[in-house]
């Protein structure tokens, strides 16, 4: 019987009410079977694409975002998933309501795994934080075994809370883009395993992105076992090729690297910014700062030379720093390296690197043998990676502060190569089913590779992620992954510890892991994750069932597993240093524009585009939300005649695309960036349409750097939004700074000095019992904006939209205020997290016409929601313009799973109330009534840990009470070089500032700043 | 009376009136039977502009104050900018009525009723912004010092309390001084009314009035004591609103000399909103005999002493911010003059600082022509001096990590014009009902010159 496009097929909505786990709403047979009449209906009711431009629809999407609920029908809120699960620190008797739980776990990107602590409330995750015991996220030294634990996680690790609840996410298994049944999904692919196993597999190619986990990659080997002829491919946009060719090239075979920074006196990074992007960063960036941090009775410091091409938090960081070409940055190595090996015939310096600096650093690394590291960018070219390689080993930095591993990946290829064969078999017809476990190469693929439309040429499609993607949209099978919160699995951190990553939740929708997808290809179709990879591990153990659960419990809790850290290896250099360093390269035309991509520092590659929380997190150095932009020098804006937010036209080997131009002081004057990511078109409600898709302009052969790329202006603006206008200090001293032969001998203490006596007619108040207050040390700051994210999720914080960023009325509590001082083309780069000051003699208190702000008794400025009127009268007379106001609705109570995500502890604000931090006041309190009723004790010092301080990687932030003079935060506001901002006004915060401290070479350290060696 | 009366001044009204024809020209209008076309018509043109208040406030509740301009850091904008400027324009006509009246000059007798209704109807549009620029318009209450059950109170120290209770009392303290004036009239109205239905409104507001001696008499004595009472609210008035902004912290409105340069700024721009609502009705009605160039001629000169003391606070704002050497005060200073707002505030300056300055020629203040475009200059200006004050003392405050632009939206306008509706809207009414210029007051003047000549023949 034929059917016309308009009858409803019941086949198809019983598939679907197949697929549903949980209670679920149908209004009629046409919604179920999404009749193209019910679609427009949906289409109507709910635009698909809301207008960005208009002034409310753009802040209504978070909202239509609850739309896609409401048809799914949301199935048992906050399921614990199945199998048994174990909580971190202690296994509580029974569950007390209110009462979190700690889950360790693990976030993986790029492949590699962070290690994770989840805030669990009644079997909703609702907070991330590092796993104290994971290699990747170590935390405070002293408070390590203080029985306060806690660990930094990045932006991206906290914010899959936010993907995890996502109404955007892919909810069924679809075939040819109509729900259908994960059961029918393996019957037709048990089928085309079958068929094709009969030719040992030949035609079924795999591709994933870049795997650590052992059980994926044991799945995986499994399946070549069985099917020899088929293939696994690996692509990551962000991938280590560069990195791998510089080893093997080096030693003949690809190795892992380790830094040991808390060992390392000089650093030089060649466009490495090892502080904030990598696996290790949060690690490296520990280590880093503990060799930097200031504090009274430091006698050494370490110093920190970037060379770079566009600004990033390292060189933010940096004690010197130059914005150099990559050709400039392979030539500076060059001439470094040949001068280590003692080469005269060095062809000289690159322009912009005066002589005085080079031997500045020359003098430094020479001076520190065996304690210095130079870290190249796993984005810098082969060369400079293999020169680093070379430079290390002529330094006897390796073994000291260096160690070589094998590679922490499951299996070490050239990707971009593996990519391509893919796409050249497809495109010869040799494959006959393609399985894509993740990624997205539709969209990510470089641009010359023509993935997409070799893709077209495959019989059966097979795509799983967390989205219906641009993958998905040209795949014939889709199936919802589900997310890392959600399942069983495993994964390895930077240095190979493994993680066994338990599920906070059973899925939400249809999801299912990659395991559980793998295990169909093997003809296991209903072996779980759970028995997968308890499997794995049972038989990589050996031994009897009781040591095994010892084993399994142990490593769930902890949530590492002991000793699985690889072992170092020795590796020779494969020829002489010398003989390294002399295959010199042909230098480029110093005056060509080179392209250069980076990874996004919010939302990576693209995989986040949907996540409200990092579209909206600023990217540290431009402000810049919800957009990528070309960045470009402030020098050749100038010689073009380019202002921001001008469209130009970027045409690099021939392909061409329009861009909106971001003057960007500190790009080099040569280059310009665009960052990965953006101009996605099926991301999500949230992602779709946002700034310019970079991979237009990806080629397979120069990934990172394209030379040679032309710009054409045109008419046409777009608009960029941020959220701090201006980044001059105006010569105002609310960012101190001093260098450290300045510290050692006190001189320049117009910075140091501590503030005037307080003025008051009125008798000072006594505060006795616990006084909370904080202390920021500027030096360790990286401005990797961990805090914000962490306090968004800790404090229910909304997204506002483009739209609302763009007039001003963004809701973070804290932000990274990010100044620029010196010259344009090479200013300092300075960070300054700001909250509120809980100042004691606050000028927002006062003016309040209803009392709706308030000092508590323990110090904290605090604000009753349920009494402000809104009358914003705060807001104005608070000189650090911290308060935060609800001008629209910005919370939508009708997204239900985000509902499930949010703090119980803490108020979800309506229209029309300021806001503002609070010290994580639901914390103290926790703590406060613990303590009361532990016999009215003390509290002990770091039991108060805010949401801000538990993820800096750095220990920036310091909080407790400032009453004991034992304490930690006590002991910073003794600091000589401790101020408070605006102290002339009285205000009298509770939040100071360590002044930041940085080590310039004493022949460079005309003033602290790099800005004058520029042209000097 | 008489004696009053030099000889170069000219008259306070024209010669030629008697009691009747003073009486018959002002009460004219309310009584014809007939609404004259035109009266129709510019009514409907400030109707709806009253309408587009209503839809705007509407919005604003449905939406929220987000489908305003403001933001961090500018969190006030048009609703405080227009709720300064209303008030202000308000207080010329308390001046007017009340100082005046006090120091006994008649020529204020022509003006008052009309400057009075101009004040309540300003006041009226003053006091809707406060409570509409509210995050939780409907929490309103929590300002008022009611029984609550938690015992909660008003935040005394805040100057949004004093607010509350300076311009409730100014609006009240009017209300009464514009309705005691007006029962004579009122009385005059129902007893030449022919109408029943008029006669009977006219008389119940008349409160029974019948003209005896024994009411004059308390009359006189209640009208002084308001007047009295009403003296120091010209000055407290709008000295409690800048408080508003002196009490802050913020550079540009942490500034003592506030209260007298707002005070004088209110009767300023009062002055210039009676002028610039008077010369049309002047001629419309043709009221010249009643409020003659000496009218005119000596609004103006107040404007001008007004204005100069305005000028003066400029000067010092900007003299204090440069002679205390406070990094802020002079950023502020030198950002108002150069920075992005900078037209805006030469704009000001013109209009209220150099354009006044006309006004030292008697042929500007009796020139009916250009003094309506003074007085209009002097009005814009005035609104420019709100929107300095308010928004470029926010957009860049001490952090310049915060620093932020500010621009109104089309809601901002909408409410903001709309009010000028209300306000017009209110003031035909007012023209077309109650005598615009105070009948029995009138009559006090012409007494003396038709008199002394007639009796005779009379009697």
């Amino acid at each position: 019987m034929m059917r016309s496009e308009n009858n409803i097929d019941l086949a198809v909505i019983r598939a679907r009410l197949a697929t549903q786990r949980g209670r679920q709403y149908w209004r009629s047979l046409d919604e179920l079977a999404r009749t193209p009449e019910f679609q427009r209906f949906v289409d109507n009711e709910f635009p698909a694409g809301p207008d960005w431009h208009d002034g409310v629809s753009r802040r209504r999407f978070l909202q239509l975002m609850g739309a896609s609920l409401a048809l799914a029908g949301l199935q048992a809120c906050g399921e614990r998933p199945r199998e048994p699960i174990m909580p971190y620190v202690r296994q509580p008797e029974q569950i007390v309501p209110g009462k979190p739980l700690y889950f360790a776990t693990a976030h993986t990107l790029d492949g590699y795994a962070r290690g994770l602590l989840v805030e669990s409330h009644e079997g909703r995750p609702t907070k991330i934080e590092g796993n104290p015991l994971h290699p990747a996220s170590p935390g405070p030294r002293d408070a390590q075994h203080s029985g306060f634990p806690y660990a930094p996680a990045d932006i991206f690790a906290q914010a899959s809370l936010l993907t995890l609840y996502d109404p955007d996410r892919s909810q069924t298994v679809l075939h040819l883009g109509r729900i259908s049944t994960w059961n029918a999904f393996q019957q037709a692919i048990r089928d085309e395993m079958k068929r094709l196993g009969q030719n040992g597999g030949a035609g079924v190619r795999i591709l994933t992105e870049t795997i650590t986990s052992p059980t994926l990659a044991w799945q995986l080997t499994r399946l070549l076992e069985r099917f020899p002829e088929a293939r696994w491919h690996q692509y990551d946009p962000v991938n280590r090729d560069a990195a791998r060719r510089a080893a093997i090239a080096a030693f003949g075979q690809d190795v892992a690297v380790r830094y040991a920074f808390d060992r390392a006196v000089v650093v030089l990074s060649l466009d490495s910014d090892f502080l904030t992007t990598g696996p290790a960063a949060m690690r490296y960036a520990h280590d880093f700062m503990n060799r930097r941090r200031v504090l009274e009775g430091t006698t050494s410091m370490n110093r920190l030379y970037v060379v770079e091409p566009t600004p990033t938090n390292t060189g933010a960081v940096a004690d010197h720093r130059l914005p150099l070409t990559p050709d400039a940055i392979e030539h500076l190595a060059e001439a470094l390296a040949a001068a280590l090996t003692g080469d005269s015939s060095v062809v000289g310096l690159p322009a912009g690197v005066p002589q005085v600096w080079f031997e500045a650093l020359l003098e430094d690394l020479r001076a520190n043998q065996g304690q210095s590291i130079i870290v190249a960018g796993e984005h810098a070219t082969e060369r400079v990676q293999l020169l680093a390689h070379v430079m290390n080993e002529l330094l006897g930095n390796v073994g000291r502060t260096i160690e070589y591993t094998q590679p922490i990946v499951a299996s070490s290829i050239d990707q971009t190569d593996s990519l391509r064969d893919l796409a050249e078999a497809m495109r010869a017809g040799q494959v006959q089913l393609l399985i894509m476990l993740g990624g997205n190469p539709a969209y990510n693929a470089p641009a010359d590779v023509g993935f997409a439309a070799a893709m077209e040429r495959v019989p059966i499609r097979v795509h799983q992620s967390l989205y219906v993607d641009e993958t998905s949209f040209n795949a014939h099978w889709h199936v919802p992954l589900s997310h890392e919160l959600e399942t069983w699995s495993d994964a390895r951190a930077y240095d190979g510890t493994v993680t066994i990553m338990q599920p906070l939740i059973a899925p939400l929708y249809e999801g299912r892991s990659m395991h559980e997808l793998l295990a169909v290809l093997l003809d296991q179709p209903d072996h779980s994750s759970y028995r997968i990879v308890r499997e794995f591990w049972s038989q990589q153990l050996g031994g009897d069932e009781s040591s095994f659960e010892a084993f399994w419990q142990r490593a769930l809790h902890d949530g590492v597993v002991a000793n699985s850290r690889v072992e170092v290896i020795n590796v020779q250099l494969q020829k002489s240093p010398v003989e390294l360093v002399a295959a010199r390269s042909r230098r480029r035309d110093p005056n060509e524009i080179v392209l250069v991509f980076r990874p996004d520092p919010t939302i990576h590659d693209g995989r986040f585009a949907n996540n409200g929380w990092l579209q909206e997190l600023p990217k540290s150095i431009t402000k810049l939300t919800w957009d990528n932009a070309l960045l470009i020098s402030p020098a050749l804006a100038e010689q073009l005649g380019i202002q921001s937010e001008q469209i130009v036209e970027v045409t690099a080997h021939g392909r061409v695309q329009h861009v909106a131009v971001w003057i960007t002081p500190g790009q080099c004057d040569k280059c310009i960036t665009l960052h990965l990511g953006y101009g996605r078109t099926r991301a999500g409600n949230v992602g779709n349409n946002l700034g310019f898709n970079a991979y237009a302009l990806r080629l397979a052969e120069t990934p990172w750097h394209v030379p040679g790329a032309t710009l054409r202006t045109t008419a046409d603006r777009y608009e960029l939004v941020r959220t701090q206008h201006h980044q001059s200090l105006e010569g105002r001293p609310i960012f101190r700074e001093l260098t450290f032969a300045e510290f050692l001998t006190g001189v320049n203490s117009e910075n140091t000095a501590h503030p005037h006596v307080p003025l008051s007619l009125y008798e000072p108040f006594d505060f006795p019992g616990s006084q909370w207050g904080m202390a920021i040390d500027l030096t360790a700051c990286i401005g990797c904006q961990a805090c914000v994210i962490a306090c968004q999720s800790e404090n229910n914080i909304p997204v506002v939209g483009k739209e609302q960023v763009a007039v001003g009325r963004e809701m973070h509590w804290i932000r990274i205020d990010t100044y620029f001082e010196g010259q344009l083309d090479n200013p300092a780069t300075h960070f300054q997290p700001v909250t509120c000051m809980h100042c004691e003699n606050a000028p927002c208190e006062p003016v309040c016409p209803v009392g709706a702000t308030q000092h508590s008794h323990d110090g904290l400025n605090e604000m009753v929601y349920n009494r402000c009127i809104g009358t914003r009268y705060c807001s104005n007379n608070c000189p650090y313009k911290v308060r935060r106001f609800n001008f629209l609705q910005y919370v939508d109570p009708t997204i239900e799973t985000h509902r499930l995500m949010r703090n119980p502890n803490v108020s979800v604000r309506s229209r029309g109330v300021m806001e503002k931090c609070t010290y994580c006041v639901q914390r103290i309190r926790q703590v406060d009534i613990a303590a009361r009723r532990e016999n009215n004790r003390s509290i002990r010092d770091d039991e108060v840990i805010t949401a801000c301080q538990a993820v800096c990687p750095t220990q920036a932030i310091i909080f407790g009470n400032i009453n004991d003079p034992d304490s930690r935060v006590a002991k910073y506001k003794r600091q000589p070089h401790d101020y408070t901002m605006l102290a002339e006004l009285n205000t009298q915060p509770r939040t100071s500032y360590l002044a930041r401290v940085r080590n310039p070479h004493p022949r460079l350290a005309s003033g602290s700043t790099s800005s004058q060696e520029r042209h000097g | 009376m008489a004696s009053h009366h030099h000889a170069p001044e000219p008259p306070v009204i024209e010669p030629g009136h008697d009691l009747e024809s003073v009486t018959h020209k002002l009460t004219a209008f309310p009584l014809i039977r007939r609404t004259p076309g035109r009266w129709f018509i510019g009514f409907m043109v400030v109707f709806i502009l009253l309408l587009v208040f209503l839809y705007a406030v509407i919005v604003l509740t449905v939406l929220g104050v987000g489908i305003w301009g403001i933001n961090i850091p500018v969190a006030w904008g048009f609703a405080i900018i227009n709720f300064v400027w209303w008030i202000g324009i308000g207080h010329a006509g308390t001046l007017i009525s009340a100082i005046l009246l006090l120091f006994r000059q008649s020529w204020r007798t022509s003006i008052n009723r009309f400057a009075e209704a101009m004040t309540l109807f300003a006041v009226a549009c003053a006091a809707l912004f406060p409570l509409l620029h509210l995050g939780r318009m409907h929490r309103f209450y929590y300002i008022l010092p009611y029984p609550d059950t938690l015992g909660l109170w008003p935040q005394w120290r805040s100057p949004l309390v004093w607010d509350v209770f300076a311009v409730a009392t100014y609006g009240l303290v009017s209300l009464l001084f514009w309705y005691v004036g007006l029962i004579p009239d009122l009385a005059t109205l129902r007893d030449r009314a022919r109408r029943p239905g008029a006669k009977r409104i006219y008389g119940f507001f008349a409160l029974g009035w019948r003209n005896s001696a024994r009411h004059w008499h308390r009359y006189q004595t209640l009208y002084l004591l308001l007047a009295g009472l009403a003296t120091p609210l010209v000055v407290s008035v709008h000295t409690i609103v800048s408080l508003d902004f002196a009490v802050s912290i913020i550079p540009g409105w942490h500034t003592t000399i506030f209260p007298p340069y707002f005070v004088a700024g209110a009767i300023f721009s009062g002055f210039a909103m009676v002028l610039t609502l008077i010369l049309p009705l002047r001629s419309i009605f043709g009221f010249h005999d009643v409020i003659t160039d000496r009218h005119l001629n000596n609004m103006a000169k107040i404007m001008l002493a007004t204005g100069l003391i305005v000028a003066y606070g400029y000067l010092m704002e900007n003299f204090i911010a440069w002679y205390s050497g406070n990094t802020f005060e002079q950023y502020m200073s030198a950002n108002r003059m150069t920075g992005p707002y900078a037209k805006l505030f030469w704009l000001l300056i013109l209009c209220n600082v150099a354009i006044p300055q006309l006004l030292w020629f008697r042929r500007v203040r009796t020139t009916v022509w250009m003094l309506f475009l003074v007085a209009l200059s002097v009005n814009y200006g005035m609104w420019l001096e709100r929107y300095i004050i308010v928004v470029t003392s926010l957009h860049r405050d001490f952090l310049p990590s915060s620093w932020d632009m500010y621009s109104a939206t089309r809601w901002d306008w909408m409410t903001y014009l709309g009010t000028i509706g209300l306000f017009l809207t209110l003031l035909f009414l007012f023209v077309r009902f109650l005598p615009s210029v105070s009948v029995f007051e009138v009559r006090e003047l012409v007494e003396h010159q038709p008199y002394e000549e007639a009796t005779p023949e009379v009697l």
